[in-house]
Order: structure tokens, then sequence, then C-alpha cells
């Protein structure tokens, strides 16, 4: 028995070599366009002094959700910053922006893919299976190989892991539109594509930013594992703190973590619902009310017409 | 109606299958080879079989059904939805069914659109917008088809309502936005996918008047679904009663109220309310008491005594319905030796067009002794409606009686004393051989 033993594991390390080695300059491109991307997000968000940073996310909040949510990312923000992660927290926020992006233009048009095609759904259904069990530090391993130790692979890696939710979300949503909806579409002459774009994608709008949404939980989480690989941020507080079991950091960039995660789920929650109680949603409400009154020929309407009774 | 349909065929199908299941094409070619419904069951499902028929021109054609009979996959095929298995349609010269699916679209752009059951409205767009999609996927500028969705808006009667979301409209006024939709598309055939069976009864009473009214309107071909036999009488100009897939009868709603073609469609139309169906044409006999005006007080009299009945209709030189003579009247005539009819004729006798609905042939039924006067358009006199032929035809009866007593007033005075009379008098006319009619 003890003789059966299957080298997968130096099959795959064979097969990374192999990528390193034949493929690298593809990677190099990879590696600079990433890190390009993230240097400059982290400039946007590291080089302002920090209550500009906190007007612009408060005033965001009051936008999206109110002035409760206001005041209270506010103080979030206030207490980030009085534990001394405000630094750190800012890069963290830059590599989840980046990540969660680029899995999101990665992951939608994967799930129309597979929405509108059941060979695809079938083909992309266990590789998402499979990126997700895979324990989230396995795909720093070659990811570092790839890209050498940094911010890099913390932002592949994290792709990786958070575009599941990304992907399923959006094929389900369409999937889920009213079919009699589709066919009205159908019945009238419209091309696929118009269809996706005016009745499929708004429709499904809803459950792909609940996907939208797990996507940069997701993200958040992979991205303080990425602190392992050198990615910096809060990631690498927390493992700082794992190593000299410094109980008093480890709260501290934990609970900055938290901040930071709460800020965020509650702001792209907030845009997947259609009747969004923020400031926006007050503006959108307020444009559709002058257009109704802007138009003459419907306002003469219901001053002539005797409203039909509602039945 | 039926003359004033251009024969114009707008939707033709020809032999259509529909099957479901791994195999669909073995599955049609068994059925074609004589296999029934239950045998092929284990391959998969056949849900339109054989079905051929033509929808002429600007007519409302009806196909019923309950449900699983599979008149929804065939209304689908009929505007390329669903792909047929085997067998062609014909949409306005094009088969629909040979064509790429940009030609396919092009079709459903200009000559077919679409009208749902549960309406189908786009929810994040307003009832002006959802109203405006078909123009707009023909490629109209925004103003032009704005223009056009508010005037088809007060057509359908839901002025005032343009800018709010179908969610703020009842069930009712969503699917008047659905049917406007439809409309607006401005195509000549129109599907309607049991387009009122998810309102409530008088809602879809109103949307059923309302429909009729549009399509005489208009002149829009009409193929409507439903398994409402009802509905079908009310607004098939001719239906086509599906079962397990395939069509059983193809007829106007009279034809096949009064003709079944086999138990089942007996039985399904057993309920129907025939007197709103039955026209005054279907249960009317032949007038027996008859005679042209100019014919003389003498010859109505003999006719009266012939056939014995104190009542004849009187006929105008061309044929047309001019009222009726009572014996008593007619008799003081003769007496008095006078010739002329005219001044006798009353005007109590109801004459009704001869498409009239036996349900509004009641209350003129109740009110006079008289047997009803059934008249075409230029007022000629096609038949008589007696109160007993009303109540056989209402309840179903078979009308063939043959007792002729009951279909006209009894005589009011004596056979004897008419030929006595009769004979006293000269018998200065003869009797003009127009007079009576079979």
């Amino acid at each position: 028995m003890n003789d059966f033993r299957l080298p997968l594991g130096s099959y795959v390390e064979t097969f990374v070599e192999f990528i390193t080695d034949t493929f690298g300059f593809i990677f190099d491109f990879i590696r600079a366009a990433f890190a390009g991307a993230y240097d400059g997000v982290q400039f946007l968000l590291g080089e302002p002094p920090f209550w500009a940073i906190m007007l612009v996310l408060g005033v965001l909040a009051l936008g999206i959700r109110g002035w409760k949510f206001a005041v209270g990312s506010v103080l979030g923000l206030i207490i980030i910053l009085g534990v001394d992660q405000w630094d750190y927290a800012m890069d963290t926020l830059a590599l989840v922006l980046v990540a969660s992006v680029l899995a999101i233009v990665l992951s939608v048009p994967l799930g129309i893919l597979a929405a509108k095609s059941t060979l695809a759904s079938n083909i992309i259904r266990p590789v998402l299976d499979f990126m997700q069990t895979m324990p989230a530090f396995v795909y720093l391993i070659p990811a570092l190989l790839l890209f050498r130790v940094g911010v890099v692979p913390g932002i592949v890696a994290t792709i990786i892991f958070a575009m599941a939710p990304g992907v399923r979300l959006t094929e389900l949503g369409i999937r889920s539109v009213d079919k009699e909806v589709v066919e009205a579409g159908q019945a009238f002459g419209a091309s696929p594509w118009r269809i996706l774009r005016q009745i499929q994608l708004p429709l499904a709008t809803p459950t792909i930013m609940a996907g939208i949404n797990q996507v940069i939980m997701l993200s958040l989480s992979m991205v303080v594992i990425s602190g392992l690989v050198g990615a910096g941020g809060l990631g690498a507080q927390v493992i700082a703190s794992l190593n000299r079991i410094d109980i008093a950091l480890g709260f501290e960039a934990g609970l900055a973590v938290v901040i930071l995660a709460i800020f965020l789920d509650r702001i792209t929650a907030s845009l997947g619902s259609a009747n969004s109680t923020g400031f926006i949603g007050g503006v959108r409400r307020a444009l559709r009310a002058r257009r109704v009154t802007d138009e003459p020929a419907s306002s003469a309407d219901t001053a002539s017409v005797p409203e039909p009774a509602r039945i | 109606m039926t003359e004033s349909i251009h024969e114009t065929i707008a939707v033709k199908a020809d032999h259509l299958y529909k099957a479901f299941g791994r195999r669909p094409h073995e599955i049609v070619k068994k059925l074609k080879a004589g296999k029934s419904r239950a045998e092929i069951s284990s391959l998969g499902v056949a849900a339109v079989i054989d079905a051929s028929f033509e929808v002429k021109q600007g007519e409302i054609f009806v196909v019923m059904g309950l449900s699983g009979s599979g008149k929804s996959t065939l209304i689908r095929m009929l505007n390329g939805l669903w792909e047929t298995t085997s067998g062609s349609v014909t949409v306005g010269g094009t088969d629909i069914t040979r064509v790429s699916a940009k030609e396919l679209r092009d079709v459903r752009r200009k000559s077919i659109s679409m009208v749902f059951q549960h309406f189908a409205l786009l929810p994040h767009r307003t009832v002006i917008d959802n109203v405006a999609y078909g123009l707009e996927i023909q490629g109209m500028n925004r103003a032009d088809r704005l223009a056009k969705a508010q005037t088809i808006i007060d057509l359908v009667g839901l002025a005032g309502w343009a800018d709010n979301l179908p969610s703020e409209l009842s069930g009712g006024m969503q699917q008047r936005v659905g049917l406007g939709r439809a409309l607006a598309a401005d195509t000549d055939v129109l599907l309607m996918d049991e387009a009122f069976s998810a309102l409530d009864p008088l809602i879809r009473r109103e949307m059923q008047e309302q429909l009729i009214e549009l399509q005489a309107a208009l002149g829009k071909t009409i193929i409507f679904i439903t398994h409402d036999l009802n509905e079908a009488m009310f607004l098939g100009d001719r239906i086509a009663v599906m079962r397990d897939g395939r069509i059983v009868q193809i007829g106007t709603p009279e034809e096949i109220l009064t003709d079944p073609a086999n138990d089942y469609v007996a039985q399904f139309v057993q309920d129907v309310d025939r007197a709103r169906v039955l026209t005054a044409a279907s249960v009317m006999e032949p007038v027996r008491a008859v005679i042209t005006k100019t014919a003389g007080p003498r010859a109505a009299l003999r006719t009266m005594r012939d056939l014995q009945t104190s009542v004849t209709f009187v006929l105008n030189r061309d044929r047309s319905f001019a009222g009726i003579v009572r014996d008593r009247d007619v008799l003081k005539l003769v007496k008095k030796g006078e010739t002329d009819l005219r001044g006798i004729i009353r005007d109590d006798a109801t004459a009704v067009l001869s498409e009239t609905a036996l349900v509004d042939l009641v209350e003129p039924s109740v009110e006079s002794e008289l047997p009803i006067a059934v008249v075409d358009e230029k007022n000629r006199l096609l038949g008589v409606i007696p109160r007993v032929t009303l109540l056989a035809a209402i309840g179903n009866v078979s009308t063939n009686t043959g007792a002729l007593p009951v279909v006209m007033p009894p005589a009011t005075i004596s056979i004897r004393a008419i030929t006595d009379i009769l004979g006293d008098t000269v018998d200065d006319m003869p009797i003009d051989a127009e007079g009576v009619r079979a």
C-alpha cells in the first residue's frame, strides 16, 4: 500500500515551472499592468491627507445610503486612524478595489456566457467549484512563482478566489428573468444582444449586484491572506501580529478590516437595490418626477381626460 | 360578416408537428406512420400533431383547448418562438420555418406581434416606453415613436397613465398596455396567448368587447388562444378546437355548437351559453302564413283559413317586410268588399336582423304572442321565430317537433265562418301566386 503514490503534486510543479520558463514575458507584462493599477489607486488613496479621504468616503456614504450611514462610516474611519492603521487600511482598500474590479470584469461576462449557453455553463460550473473550495493559501504558491513577491500575486490569487460568486449569481440572475418577458422581446423582433441589454441585464441587476457584493467581500478576506506573500496593508499587520503573538496589534488590525468590510458591504448592497434610500436615490426619483411633468402631451392628457377607474 | 372579409390568407399552418424529447424527428415519423400520442410517450411528448389551418386577413381565429392540448405550443410556432419539428408556417407570404434568424426577426417586427398571458411588460420601463417598444425595435426615432405610442395609449383607454410603471397598474390595465404594445407595432397579425385568462371575469368581458371594437376599427388579423369556450364563442369568427395536440374541429361558433365533430366537442359545448352564440338565422323557421300586400284581403283570409292561424305576415312588392294583418280585420274588410289591405296592416310584430343573438330575442318574444320576424339588411323576410322555437333552441331541444299549431297564434274565427264569408262574397281577385310562400 505504501508504494502507491500518485505524483500529482510534482506534475503540477513541473507544469508551473514549464509555464514560468516559457511564458515568462506574459507574466512580466501582467505583473507590470497589475502593479501599475495598484500603484495608481494606492497613490489616490494614500497621498491625500486622511481628512480628505474621510470626506470623500463620507459624502459617498451620504449619497448612497443616507446620513446615518455617513456618520457611522466617518466614525469607523476615525477609529482606524486612532489605532494607527490608516495607511495600511488605505493600502488594503487599494488592493481590494483593483482585485474586485478585475474580478467583476472577468466574472460578469463569464456569467452571461454561462447563462446563454448550457455547454459553457456545464464547463464553467466545475471549474468554479474547484476555485472556490481549493484552500485559498494554495493559490498563493503558483502566484508567488509566476509573479514574484509583492502585491501582484496577492491580486491574482484574490481574483481567482473571489470570482466564483460573481459568475454564479450573474448566471442565476439572467436565467431567472421571467421567460415570458424574454419571449416578448423575441416576439417583437429584438436581437439577442438587444434582449440581453434591454431586458435580461436590467432585470437581473439586483442578483448581479448581490454577486458583486460577494466578490468584494471575498476579495477583502483574501487580500488579508495575501499579506503572506508580501502584499502589504492590513494583511501584513495581521500576519506580523500572528508571528509575534501580539494581541493588541492583531485586534487593532483586525478591527480595521471589519470596519472596511462593513463599509464596502453596505455601499455595494445599496447599489443593488433599485430604490436606494440615500441622496442619489432621491435625486433619481426627483428627475423622474420632473420628466413626467415636463412632457406636454401627457400632462395635457392628465388634465383633460378623467382617469380610468383602477380596475 | 364573412362576405366582407378579404379572402387573403394572412397565416397558414401546414401539417405542423412539435415534439419534445431526445429525438423529436423520430417521434414525428412514428406519429405520421399512424402511432397514437400515448404510444410514443416513452420517447417524449408530442405537443402538436398535424395541425393545418388557414387564417384569413381580418379574421379573429380562436384556438380553443384545455391546458395541455398544445395550443400555447401551436401559437409559439406561428411566430417562430419555438421551432417546428415538421411542417411549415407561412406568415404574409413568408415561410418562417425556412428563413434565417435575422429574416425571422424581420418578419416579427413587420408582420406579427404578440400579447402574453401574464402581460410580459418590461417592469423597468414606463407605460409609454413599453407601448413604444416594438417601434423602438423597428428603428423609429424617439419623438415619433412616443407620439404614436401616445395615440395608442389613448386608444386602449390608458390616457393619463403613460408615465407610470407597470407595477403601479392593475391587471386589466397592464394587459391594455400589452395590447397597446402589440397594436403600436402595427403588424397585420396579432397573436394573443390566453391574453385575458389572468383577468377577473368582469374585466375580461370588457376587454373582449374592446378587442372586438378595435378589430372592427383596425382590421387586424387576430389569432386568439383560450381555454374558455364562452370567450372563444364570443370572439371567434372561426374556432379551432384542440385536444391532445390535434385540431379536432375547425368551424364557426355556430357550426361547432350545432354540428360538433365528435363527442368530445359535443361534451365541451354543452355548457356554453347558447343564447349568446346562436343567431336568429340559425334557429328561424320558414314562414308559411305570408302574402304580398297586393294580394288583397280575400287571399289573406284564405291563407289564414288554410293554415288555421289568426295572423299572416305581409310583404311589399320588393319582398320587404311590411307588417302583419289579423283575421278579424281582414274579415271586416272582406265583408265590406274592400280590396286594399294597406289600411289594416299592423306593425306590432317585432322584426330583427338575422345575425341577432338569441339572448336579445327573449324580451321581444315575451312581450308579444306573435312570432318574431327575421329579416336581412334589406328588410326582406327570411323566416320567423315563434316562442317555442326560441325556447327549444336555448334549451338545446330538437326543434323538429312538427307541432305547427303552436308556431302561429291559433285562429280566433272558426274555419266554417271564414269559408262562409269567402263563399258569400264574390271571388273578385285571383290569389297572387306569389302570395303564398312555402
